[in-house]
């Protein structure tokens, strides 16, 4: 397949994965589109690095995986410490600096 | 058709279903087994593109590290069964909108640029020149990765301490 069908592919991963960041009102549900939108970026990496000839794009998909881990580990203990302060999960809620 | 487009074309089905249903099904817990599905999918994008080090390294860090994290964070902020579990969305059309129009764009600037070229033969072992580029080249960023991970652990360990 060309590097234009990965891309394509990718695109529409990623604006699904934004359509869930903007409309999800759970915060767990924004962090699950913001996994979509990580990982079409990967599969942009793979594909030009693939079809590039270079590693480097390699390379930096393991690091957004490793980084991405992270910020989903400490994202959800973020969520199940608002949680456990707040008793809600729902981002709308979470309005504590609006004047 | 090759083996090869249809693979991809599968993947491709698959994938954009999967995703698609993490965005809008109601269930929180089906939209993260959804999640797993897609980024199982990635995987096999991923071995399409050759990358067998990228694939496995996805199915055990995303597939099965984040779906279990993602499940375990709703078991304690929800209960697994019952209405409590719905989730709703809103502001469905401007989220539409606005994720539409990066589409087009991006769509567009897929047509302008040139970007039709041929796919180089693999020379190689992939694996092995990741591994030697992730020691030579990027060894900083790899030593960093390290202590970023450290700090993260930490960090959890941090959040998740007992009220005192």
């Amino acid at each position: 397949m060309t590097l234009q069908a990965y891309l394509t592919l990718a695109a529409l991963l990623f604006c699904i994965g934004l359509f869930g960041v903007l409309t999800r009102r759970n915060t767990i549900g924004i962090l699950l589109g913001i996994e979509l939108m990580l990982n079409a970026v990967n599969i942009n990496l793979v594909a030009f690095a693939r079809c590039l000839g270079d590693v480097s794009g390699m390379v930096f998909t393991v690091f957004t995986i490793c980084i991405t881990v992270v910020e989903v580990a400490l994202g959800l203990a973020l969520v199940i410490l608002i949680f456990r302060i707040r008793r809600t999960a729902v981002a709308d809620h979470l309005d504590l600096l609006r004047g | 058709m090759s083996v090869e487009s249809v693979a991809f074309w599968g993947l491709a089905v698959v994938l954009v279903a999967s995703s698609l249903a993490v965005v809008l099904t109601r269930n929180l817990f089906h939209s993260v087994l959804y999640l797993a599905l897609s980024l199982t999918a990635t995987a096999g994008v991923f071995l399409s593109l050759d990358a067998e080090f990228l694939a496995a390294i996805q199915l055990l860090l995303y597939a099965g590290g984040v779906v279990t994290i993602a499940v375990f964070a709703i078991v304690v902020t929800e209960r697994l069964v019952g209405d409590r579990i719905t989730q709703t969305s809103r502001q469905l059309f401007t989220g539409f909108i606005l994720a539409g129009a990066l589409l087009v764009a991006l769509l567009v600037v897929f047509r302008r640029a040139p970007l039709t070229v041929p796919r180089p033969v693999v020379t190689g072992d992939l694996t092995r020149a990741i591994g030697e580029s992730l020691l030579t080249s990027y060894v900083l960023s790899f030593e960093l990765l390290g202590v970023l991970l450290l700090a993260g652990l930490l960090g959890a360990l941090y959040f998740a301490r007992p009220d005192d």
